[in-house]
């Protein structure tokens, strides 16, 4: 287990050296940061001034060596536009990213496994064809289409939803504030997951129906048949447990993915969260906060990776985390 | 936010809770929220929105493009030189000192230490305070946009900003890419106070209770900006009822907010031009005043204006838009195919040439479908081109590099004068000068840069009109550049908002002065 660990933390270090090279490195393909700082009657003099205060002017290795210096102390730089620590806007901006997930998250686990698991049993019924039919469309319609689709018909026609932003929030620790203890913060959510639920909803619902009717076809389930088993312990217990090994190593990427998503998903419902900020970030060419985003995304994709392979052990008790033969 | 300001603040909001009868809260969203809470930090529209709400400059523009008075009562031109300004008596800044001529004397110097906005100062030579509402601006030769530019001046609390702050720096201290005090607090004299500011989600507002415009017909109590940088959500937010102001409006969804009943859509003629320019030095083709002329004649303003704009701009012939001294009512679009065609021939490009083009795709409205249809009008004249189009961040690179053979740039003036436009885009380029910072198509015509300068120190309004709309004549003639339109402006708001009266050309709507029906 420690031996685990300690190698994730050494693949951890290389992945975001790795990243912080290449997010350093198409830096100056971004375009000029002092074109955003100042107005446009401002001389080319006055320009290389500022540039060169904030120290645009060096060679590259020069940039990155300072940068590395700073990093290793924690700093990441500091945000053009928020004036701040680039890690401190990301923190604060992560609370409203990650409720987004979870809450998509909630909406894919509790919708994908029954109607997986349903449309696995009854191949031939017609609700099993409709969802399989919807889940194609699902796939196809791209996030930022269901949600200006979302907003006209349930914030503009009806007038159910709100339209935008996370309403109102309460406090929780470390500055955390939440949405999920408002009725106010509540109907902002459901818009916003909903969008960014439809991306994976699909297909986690054909991953767990082709898994399940795979398992349903084995061995050892027609031996439970042929045991005369409940047929409810059969599904849920016997069969659904084998089906969940492959979801669960698709869900831990796509929840990294689904983090990716949300710059889409937030930019959309103007979400105040970190997908939203970068999107930003690159409209302002505000580099520091672009470099220090890439590598706060890498962290989090690594660290989802490593609680899967975590809970895979624990689900298949048959896998090494080791790697020890 | 600091938390005196902040307590303060929430202190003022019961306050007014309590006495307003007809207490209104406006929520509002714009496609920005203002990058700093200094006012010299940036010249931009976001700054100076958030000055006109928060500060008071000395003069205002009125609709008409006049001058209407604000912190300075009245004023006077003494000599050729110098102006003398009146200042109001009376007025609070929202931390409770009074404003005097110190505070204009103390704003003045540290508007010239900014570099985005020494440039409007520098015709002056020194600012003198005769007493305490009384003090004389002085320039360094006769100087026509006295006015025009002291509607940039705001005058901020000088002993509010004098001192160090917590970092032990200056509190005045102006600083383009850091956490300073004045980048975070705020007092002038204004209608609303800045309770609270969350950069980039939100900034709240509060009216200030020691207002000296007390015949301000105002009475929203209650600011919440809210940025919403994709038009679709900031026009679903209108028509859902979760805002009640908008702005800007994208032209594709005027008519769906003209057909709602709940909302209304204010447009008004826009200042700003966008144009191509042919760069000389590039393309020996252009140096050929008939085949710039040929390009002119070869573009349908009208046609662009029409299919691509949907009516929300209207076509140039010349950059000052009407309202400016330099307006010259006699330049009319001139699209004739016939004629293009035939100047080509005369300048022996009959089988036309290649060129490069580029432009911004998320700069000005519709830019990048703008600037494919002038390709297409010009494929017609057997000029073939290259057009790449960027965002606007790696764009203003190229342009600096002067990278394409014609490349898009808008303008707006920020004196709301003719001049400044021939300063940026049409002046000889000369690094020493600044002068024709934005000329990437080098255009150079010795007789119009004297014109212009002659301009400069012309204090006669109609002597300065004719110098300007001759010049404006003489680039036509030479087709210098090429025209394109000038963009609408657009607001939209909830009916009983009423914006109409409080919008002006500039896009900074006086606020203060918004009167909501309940």
């Amino acid at each position: 287990m420690i031996a685990f660990f300690i190698k994730r933390l050494a693949q951890a270090i290389v992945v975001m050296f790795v990243i912080s090279i290449i997010s350093f490195s198409i830096q100056d393909n971004l375009g000029d940061p002092l074109r955003e700082m100042v107005g446009q009657s401002v001389s080319e003099a006055e320009r290389q001034q500022l540039r060169d205060e904030l120290g645009l002017n060096d060679p590259f290795l020069v940039q990155y060596g300072r940068f590395v210096k700073n990093a290793l102390q924690g700093d990441l730089g500091t945000s053009y536009f928020f004036k701040e620590p680039a890690l401190d806007v990301i923190l604060a901006k992560l609370p409203a990213t990650l409720e987004l997930v979870f809450g998509a998250s909630l909406i894919i686990i509790f919708l994908s496994v029954p109607l997986g698991v349903y449309s696995a049993i009854n191949p031939q019924s017609l609700f099993s064809k409709a969802v399989m039919g919807l889940s194609i469309v699902g796939i196809s319609v791209p996030v930022f289409l269901t949600a200006i689709g979302l907003i006209y018909l349930f914030a503009i026609e009806l007038n159910w939803m709100p339209s935008y932003g996370r309403g109102e929030t309460v406090d929780m620790f470390w500055g955390w504030e939440s949405g999920f203890f408002t009725a106010d913060g509540l109907a902002h959510l459901v818009l916003p997951c909903v969008s960014l639920a439809s991306i994976m909803l699909p297909l986690f619902i054909r991953l767990i129906r082709a898994e399940m009717m795979e398992v349903l076809q084995s061995e050892y389930v027609k031996f439970a048949w042929a045991k005369g088993l409940n047929p409810r312990r059969i599904y849920f217990l016997h069969a659904l447990k084998n089906t969940m090994l492959p979801v669960i190593t698709v869900g831990g990427v796509q929840i990294g993915t689904m983090v990716a998503y949300t710059i889409l998903t937030e930019t959309v419902f103007q979400w105040p969260g970190m997908g939203f900020l970068f999107l930003e970030a690159i409209n302002r060419v505000d580099t520091p906060l672009i470099v220090a985003y890439l590598i706060v995304v890498g962290a989090i994709f690594v660290i989802t990776n490593t609680i899967v392979d975590l809970v895979y052990g624990l689900v298949n008790p048959t896998v090494n985390l080791a790697g020890k033969k | 936010m600091n938390k005196t300001v902040s307590l303060l603040a929430g202190a003022m909001m019961s306050l007014g809770l309590m006495a307003g009868a007809n207490a209104a809260t406006l929520k509002m969203a714009y496609d920005a929220d203002p990058v700093s809470l200094d006012p010299h930090e940036q010249l931009s529209g976001g700054t100076m929105q958030l000055a006109h709400m928060t500060f008071d400059p000395l003069v205002r523009w009125d609709r008409n493009l006049g001058f209407e008075p604000r912190l300075a009562e009245k004023w006077e031109r003494i000599d050729d030189l110098t102006m003398r300004f009146h200042l109001r008596k009376g007025v609070k800044f929202h931390s409770g000192n009074d404003f005097t001529a110190k505070d204009v004397l103390f704003t003045f110097n540290r508007l010239r230490t900014s570099p985005d906005f020494k440039g409007i100062f520098a015709p002056f030579a020194e600012l003198k305070v005769i007493d305490d509402y009384t003090i004389d601006l002085v320039t360094n030769k006769p100087f026509p946009l006295v006015l025009n530019n002291v509607t940039y001046l705001f005058p901020m609390d000088s002993a509010f900003y004098t001192g160090n702050d917590a970092n032990g720096e200056p509190k005045d201290k102006l600083v383009k890419h850091g956490n300073s005090f004045a980048s975070r607090q705020l007092s002038g004299t204004g209608p609303y106070v800045v309770s609270e500011r969350q950069q980039g989600v939100r900034v709240d507002f509060t009216r200030f209770d020691n207002y000296w415009d007390t015949n301000s017909p105002g009475n929203v109590d209650e600011i919440v900006l809210t940025p919403i940088k994709e038009a679709p959500t900031r026009v679903a937010a209108l028509l859902s009822g979760d805002v009640d102001f908008i702005a800007p409006v994208p032209p594709t969804d005027h008519k769906r907010i003209v057909s709602n009943d709940k909302v209304d859509l204010v447009t008004m003629g826009g200042t700003r031009i966008i144009t191509f320019q042919m760069n000389q030095e590039r393309v020996e083709a252009f140096k050929d005043a008939r085949v710039r002329q040929a390009v002119a004649y070869a573009i349908n303003q009208e046609g662009i204006v029409k299919k691509i704009m949907r009516g929300f701009a209207t076509p140039a012939a010349q950059m000052s838009p009407e309202g400016y001294l330099g307006y010259n009512e006699a330049l009319k679009p001139r699209y004739d195919l016939k004629k293009a065609k035939q100047l080509m021939e005369e300048a022996g490009y009959a089988d036309g040439f290649t060129i490069t083009m580029m432009a911004p795709n998320n700069r000005y409205v519709n830019d990048e479908k703008i600037a494919q249809a002038v390709a297409s009008m010009l494929a017609k004249i057997n000029i073939t081109v290259d057009l790449k189009t960027m965002p606007k961040a790696q764009y203003w690179g190229e342009f600096d590099e002067r990278a394409a053979d014609m490349m898009m740039i808008g303008w707006h003036a920020d004196t709301e004068d003719s001049n400044n436009f021939f300063e940026f885009l049409t002046a000889c380029p000369d690094t020493d000068s600044g002068l024709g910072q934005y000329n990437s198509g080098n255009y150079c015509n010795p007789e119009a840069d004297k014109m212009m300068h002659e301009a400069n120190s012309e204090t006669d309004p109609a002597k300065r009109a004719a110098i300007m709309q001759k010049i404006e004549q003489m680039l036509y003639d030479d087709a210098a550049y090429i025209p394109l339109h000038w963009q609408n402006l657009a607001w939209a708001a909830r009916k009983g908002v009423n914006v109409e009266p409080v919008v002006n050309v500039m896009n900074f709507p006086y606020l203060g002065d918004l009167v909501i029906e309940e």
